[in-house]
């Protein structure tokens, strides 16, 4: 609790010292460092195997999508780069330092139902709400939080809303309000949810853009989806994932290895998905 | 009876427990108001419930030994809170179930206790639905000092219970410690609900906690505000309550209950912009007029255009 804020920055600091005083919004994109490194993880939940040895690495600066069936293990795979599950054995680092709630700077973007909408609340103030942990207790906001949360709405264009309560905004709206939550941190990885779940093309196709545009300035995005066509699109690379990585590699490698993609969702090469696969 | 005979009667030193009746139902008001914002945020109506159920055994035997109702009260609510969360952590019931399971329990462990003490029937009403006299003077600082650290806790912890209301997952990947603040929200209930249960009873007193915020949030869409309009409400119903109940001699816990619910009521026909009849004029303004669009609280913004950053 009495560790100073400036400390959770550290990896941003060292890298930002190095001649240039950038400011620490966003870490500079050349390094392709590996910001994210998941080794050999094992999950058990109530006593049944749900990720078995999953190695998975994500670099700042790009944009992996996990895609994989119901169940695969995808959103346990985010709990765990979070510290809120424990693997039964392997490792998560972030930024090379073991996960922590609260600790690392991870910013994590759930589904858009888990979060309560109907809460009297402003946009402005909902995205403080992701300084919560780092201000610890008893600690109220400073301006350079502020600065911060204002910062991160420039980030996602919903400054001129920051007065709007959350429960009258759009579900697109929505989902920039978790990421710019997210970004208050001004984390190097970022984990993002389903976040194209229930929205239509032209919003997915915004906020997609939205997606690159944070990797690409030198974060490292992590983003589960079930948007096959989305993902294919906009991603990096793409890691497919059933209770293990099945296959991992840039987006148009993988887009055309058919065989990955029937292992991972356990279907034929008759399948809509194959189908779908092979038209894009 | 007019406002001026009511004041009187406050001064006249005959009746002298009706100043102090007042002014517990006044300040625990105020308490239930600013807690009962969160209760009523979280969806927690039925634990609130629980908990002012659970207060019971506490006070039974605090009754029966003579000993202090609010110390008896507070650690039978603290120990049954305690129960629901641990029983809690098991996935294959939930939390309803175990709260349902453990509050009757404590129930009905008062009511066998109570039944111990001479002149069952008189205490187990006086408890149920509460009662203006007999409130010693030491009570009005046992509920002052308790009414104000519930305040000052959930001052202090604000944004942590904010945080936590929003989004359970996400505030505990910050770090945040979900299962000690829910706990202390339970005991902060309990409190509340402890310094509360003497004039409007055990049964009643949920509606102290539920009814001013739901009615403050009828009202606003900002959370400061909520909070400081629920109390007010409770507060004010409190008193009307105890002046109707004072006038012609209706009992005062009921009394205070239909209040804030004729409180709620307007509320829910009159709000400025969710209101019945806003929405009905509303409605019928258009239908007037079809070139204006919805109202602007109804609206949603376009989506703005996002821009890739070279």
């Amino acid at each position: 609790m009495t560790e100073a804020p400036t400390t959770d920055q550290s990896p941003i600091a060292a890298m930002a010292s190095d001649g240039s005083k950038t400011k620490p919004t966003m870490p500079p994109a050349t390094a392709q460092s590996t910001a994210l490194q998941v080794r050999d993880v094992h999950v058990s939940l109530a006593g049944r195997p749900v990720l078995t040895g999953v190695n998975l690495h994500v670099s700042r600066g790009e944009l992996v999508g996990l895609i994989g069936p119901n169940g695969a293990g995808k959103t346990t795979l985010l709990r765990t780069v979070l510290g809120l599950l424990q693997p039964t054995s392997g490792q998560v680092e972030v930024e090379g330092r073991a996960v922590r709630p609260g600790r690392v700077p991870i910013g994590y973007v759930p589904q858009r139902h888990e979060f309560a909408w109907d809460f009297p609340i402003s946009v402005a103030t909902t995205v403080m709400t992701g300084l919560t942990g780092r201000l610890g207790l008893f600690r109220r906001s400073q301006i350079s939080d502020w600065e911060a949360v204002a910062d991160a709405l420039e980030r996602v264009k919903l400054a001129d809303l920051a007065d709007r309560p959350v429960g009258q905004l759009s579900g697109g709206q929505r989902q920039r309000v978790l990421v710019a939550r997210a970004l208050a941190l001004r984390p190097t990885v970022l984990l993002l949810d389903e976040p194209f779940t229930g929205l239509d093309m032209p919003t997915q196709d915004l906020l997609a853009d939205l997606f690159q545009a944070l990797a690409h300035e030198g974060r490292a995005v992590l983003m589960t989806t079930h948007d096959i066509l989305s993902a294919l699109d906009g991603c990096d690379r793409i890691a497919l994932i059933n209770r293990k990585i099945v296959a991992a590699g840039d987006t148009t490698e993988l887009s055309s290895d058919p065989q990955a993609w029937m292992d991972a969702f356990e279907v034929g090469p008759e399948s809509a998905l194959m189908r779908v696969l092979k038209a894009a | 009876m007019s406002p001026l005979d009511f004041l009187t009667d406050l001064f006249n030193p005959d009746l002298a427990f009706l100043p102090k009746a007042l002014m517990v139902a006044i300040m625990s008001s105020l308490v239930c108001g600013v807690v009962g914002c969160h209760v009523v945020l979280r969806g927690m109506a039925f634990i609130g419930d629980a908990v002012a159920h659970a207060v019971f055994p506490g006070l039974a035997v605090a009754f029966v030994i003579s000993g202090n109702l609010v110390i008896g009260g507070t650690v039978a609510g603290v120990l049954t809170a305690i129960l629901v969360a641990i029983f809690s952590q098991n996935r294959r019931i939930k939390e309803d179930s175990v709260i349902g399971v453990f509050f009757v329990a404590a129930f009905a462990l008062g009511i066998v206790i109570i039944s111990q003490a001479p002149g069952y029937a008189g205490s187990l009403q006086q408890f149920l639905f509460g009662s203006i006299t007999g409130i010693p003077t030491s009570d009005l600082y046992v509920v002052g000092v308790t009414g104000l650290v519930v305040l000052a806790v959930l001052l202090a912890l604000h944004k942590e219970f904010v945080t936590v209301s929003l989004d359970r997952e996400s505030a505990r990947a910050l770090g945040v410690r979900v299962f000690w603040l829910d706990l202390v929200l339970y005991i902060l209930i309990t409190l509340a609900v402890v310094i509360s249960v003497q004039t409007i009873g055990n049964i009643l007193v949920l509606a102290l906690l539920i009814s001013p915020a739901a009615t403050a949030r009828l009202l606003t869409d900002r959370l400061g505000v909520m909070m400081v309009l629920a109390p007010l409400i409770g507060g004010l119903s409190a008193l009307i309550g105890v002046y109707i109940s004072w006038s012609w001699d209706l009992p005062t816990g009921g009394t205070i209950v239909l209040v804030l619910t004729a409180a709620f009521l307007l509320a829910w026909f009159f709000a400025p912009r969710q209101g019945v009849l806003s929405r009905v004029l509303n409605r019928s303004w258009r239908r007037l007029d079809p070139e204006s669009g919805p109202m602007p609280a109804t609206t949603t913004t376009p989506e703005p255009v996002a821009e890739v950053a070279s």
